[in-house]
């Protein structure tokens, strides 16, 4: 589903990703995981099109497609989601009026009928339930007010009404206390399918032992330096993170 | 005085033309007041730029253009165009007035209360000019400015609104101005008189409209009297023609424990000027300003407010809130004087812009004048463009630019549209808003 192949991406002069490779397939769950600065966001964020990252190098494919051509818009069409670090809040745009728009969008990018109103109310009972929400909070101004787990559980929900072929969620465990964490992995677990793929950006493992991943990677100074299974996570639970920066550094004067 | 001569003698010359064949036959007090004005305009002449209250708004395109009052002679209108006058507003009283004249066959003053008089100002100077002398021209000061002069001097049609004490009006009564460009540039004086008794409690919807294309001069002034305890909620809504010039003011007295909220929407004209003057001349009197403008191509916007807290426990909010794109340009001069006598006095007042594009313009200005240790007054200014996170956070749903843009200014527009209480109203003004930014008021991409 996505191929990423030694991508390089810089903010301003600074180079944030070094050369990624990673390859993602339809049902599988991958953890990236890292220490601050590693350029676990960049890799994020570039994915979803943000334009104050520069890809110098490398490229990526998305079902077959150059995904680094596509708008941001173009990307959400295609399937692609990401779940905010730090979602935003917009003033007078109700999350209900903008959800239904994103929606529409998408289906219509796809040759589908559109939700009319009463569709899409009911669609959104539906996906509330799952993440325990609020229903009120959806006609207020977008995270506007909401506290760090309401604003976490909205991108949770956002990516359950969108259904999208590849999530990508960045730290949307940071800053949740453990009964909105395990809301938050429940709502994600619910979404888990063969036909979808996740990519979970984590600083910490402890999200891992409620959405367990197939596959983990570490991302140490914008290169992948180490993948594994769920038990690289416990490793790195239990060592930290300078025992793969240390390992890195070695296998880089090996191969040197 | 430099200008003088030509300009001024014209509206002179307009003047003597008005006074001797043109105007209603009116009370002796009544011909002083105008002559007064008009001597009075004569020597203010048009403001300069070097005035103070000027500074950011030079009036000489209107000075250059050679108009005149236009007489009751206007041409007639097509009723099926006034349907979609109406903003929605089916339920109340409609008072029309064609070129500043009010027209009984297009107006409607079904539906009132007993305790309610309403009409136009024409047929009160006529039947009952001593009713109105201790209100009308007693608040809107034409010493002070040029065009309060300009329309004191040319007094003569209007609405003239009279709520009795206790009296509850629901539905608003909704003040049409319509200007149907005949041949020459014409000028029209709209001038209001709106006076809410002790308790009583009245919607007005001033709207103004013209002729696409046409080029022409509105000078209105409205004074409102809102007495102890009662409760005025007021519109403006500007929809001049592209090419017309436009000076408003609006000027309202409160008395004890009084509440007055203005909704100024300004969308349309070349060159438009604003005046909403409040004194809040009894204890406890509560006043909320909110204004939205929306400017582009050449157009500019100016509006002035000014707040007088002249007694204790006054309360005032004012939002202004600005949309310019093209090469549009935008005032905002909000004045909040708290006098020696007007202690715990809580004042606020926020001007916030929204830039589409790199040539729009805003000038903004606070001014504070306190008086009084006791008393509580905050202001704030903002100038911004559209902010980047937020569209990519749309963008990142699946919803286009274009889209994503249109979007956020809309909301930004809505703080103030939402804030409207007379539904049909607010609808019909989202759709207006919603469609002025579609079609004129594209965001520029940023560079």
């Amino acid at each position: 589903m996505l191929e990423i192949r030694n991508l390089h991406a810089k903010a301003g002069n600074n180079g944030i990703l070094r050369g990624i490779d990673l390859r993602v397939n339809a049902g599988e769950v991958h953890a990236v995981m890292g220490p601050n600065g590693s350029g676990k966001s960049t890799l994020a964020q570039v994915l979803a099109g943000r334009a104050d990252y520069e890809v110098t190098a490398g490229e990526v494919i998305y079902e077959g497609k150059d995904l680094l051509t596509m708008s941001p818009e173009d990307r959400a069409r295609e399937g692609i989601f990401l779940g905010f670090q730090y979602p935003v809040e917009i003033p007078g745009v109700s999350t209900t009026y903008f959800l239904k728009a994103g929606l529409n969008a998408i289906l219509k990018h796809r040759g589908l009928e559109e939700l009319d109103a009463v569709d899409f109310l009911a669609l959104i009972k539906e996906k509330t339930k799952i993440l325990a929400m609020d229903q009120s909070l959806l006609n207020r101004p977008i995270n506007e007010g909401f506290s760090g787990g309401e604003k976490k559980r909205n991108e949770i929900f956002q990516m359950a009404v969108l259904e999208p072929k590849l999530a990508v969620l960045d730290e949307t465990d940071s800053g949740l206390d453990i009964d909105a964490l395990k809301i938050v992995a429940h709502g994600v677990n619910a979404l888990r399918s063969p036909a979808r793929a996740m990519l979970v950006i984590t600083h910490y493992q402890r999200l891992l032992n409620y959405v367990v991943p197939d596959y983990v990677h570490v991302l140490v100074d914008g290169r992948i330096v180490k993948s594994g299974g769920r038990a690289l996570a416990l490793d790195l639970e239990a060592k930290g993170y300078d025992w793969v920066k240390a390992d890195a550094a070695m296998a880089q004067r090996t191969s040197a | 005085m430099a200008q003088v001569s030509e300009e001024l003698d014209r509206y002179l010359l307009d003047f003597e033309r008005f006074e001797t064949d043109g105007a209603t036959r009116a009370a002796s007090w009544v011909h002083e007041l105008r002559t007064a004005a008009v001597a009075r305009f004569a020597e203010l002449g048009f403001p300069a730029t070097r005035h103070e209250e000027w500074k950011y708004t030079a009036v000489t395109p209107i000075a250059k253009v050679p108009f005149t009052r236009v007489g009751h002679e206007g041409p007639a209108l097509l009723s099926g165009a006034l349907e979609h006058l109406n903003f929605g507003l089916s339920e109340g009283a409609r008072l029309v007035f064609v070129n500043g004249h009010y027209s009984r066959e297009f107006s409607s003053l079904r539906a009132l209360p007993g305790g309610v008089r309403v009409g136009s100002l024409a047929a009160a100077l006529t039947a009952d000019s001593e009713g109105i002398k201790p209100h009308l021209a007693r608040y809107a000061r034409y010493e002070d400015h040029a065009f309060v002069a300009l329309n004191t001097a040319f007094i003569e049609d209007g609405a003239f609104l009279y709520v009795s004490a206790g009296e509850v009006v629901g539905d608003p009564i909704h003040l049409l101005f319509i200007s149907t460009a005949p041949g020459t540039a014409s000028a029209s004086y709209p001038r209001n008189l709106i006076v809410a008794g002790n308790n009583s409690q009245a919607t007005i919807v001033e709207t103004y409209v013209g002729a696409d294309q046409a080029v022409y001069f509105t000078n209105a002034v409205t004074e409102v009297v809102v007495g102890e305890n009662a409760a005025v909620d007021h519109y403006t809504l500007q929809r001049e023609s592209e090419e017309a010039f436009h000076v408003a003011t609006l000027q309202v007295h409160q008395a004890r424990n009084s509440t007055f909220v203005s909704h100024s929407i300004a969308l349309g004209g070349a060159l438009v000027r604003n005046d909403a003057n409040v004194v809040l001349d009894g204890e406890g009197g509560d006043c909320t300003l909110d204004g939205l403008y929306m400017a582009t191509g050449q157009q500019h916007v100016d509006n002035h407010t000014r707040i007088d807290h002249a007694r204790p426990h006054g309360l005032s909010r004012q939002l202004y809130k600005g949309i310019l794109g093209g090469q549009a340009r935008g005032v905002f001069n909000g004045k909040i004087v708290v006098h020696p006598a007007a202690p715990k006095t809580d004042a606020r007042q926020t001007n916030k812009n929204l830039l589409l594009s790199g040539d729009a313009l805003i000038d903004t200005k606070p001014q504070l004048e306190i008086n009084n240790n006791d008393v509580k007054c905050t202001h704030g200014s903002t100038i911004g463009r559209l902010d980047e996170e937020s569209i990519f956070y749309l963008r990142s749903r699946g919803i286009g630019v274009e889209m994503a843009r249109t979007l956020l200014t809309h909301a930004f527009a809505s703080e103030i549209i939402s804030r409207i209480k007379v539904e049909p109203l607010r609808a019909s003004l989202e759709n207006l808003v919603g469609t002025r930014l579609n079609n004129d008021l594209p965001v520029e991409a940023t560079p």
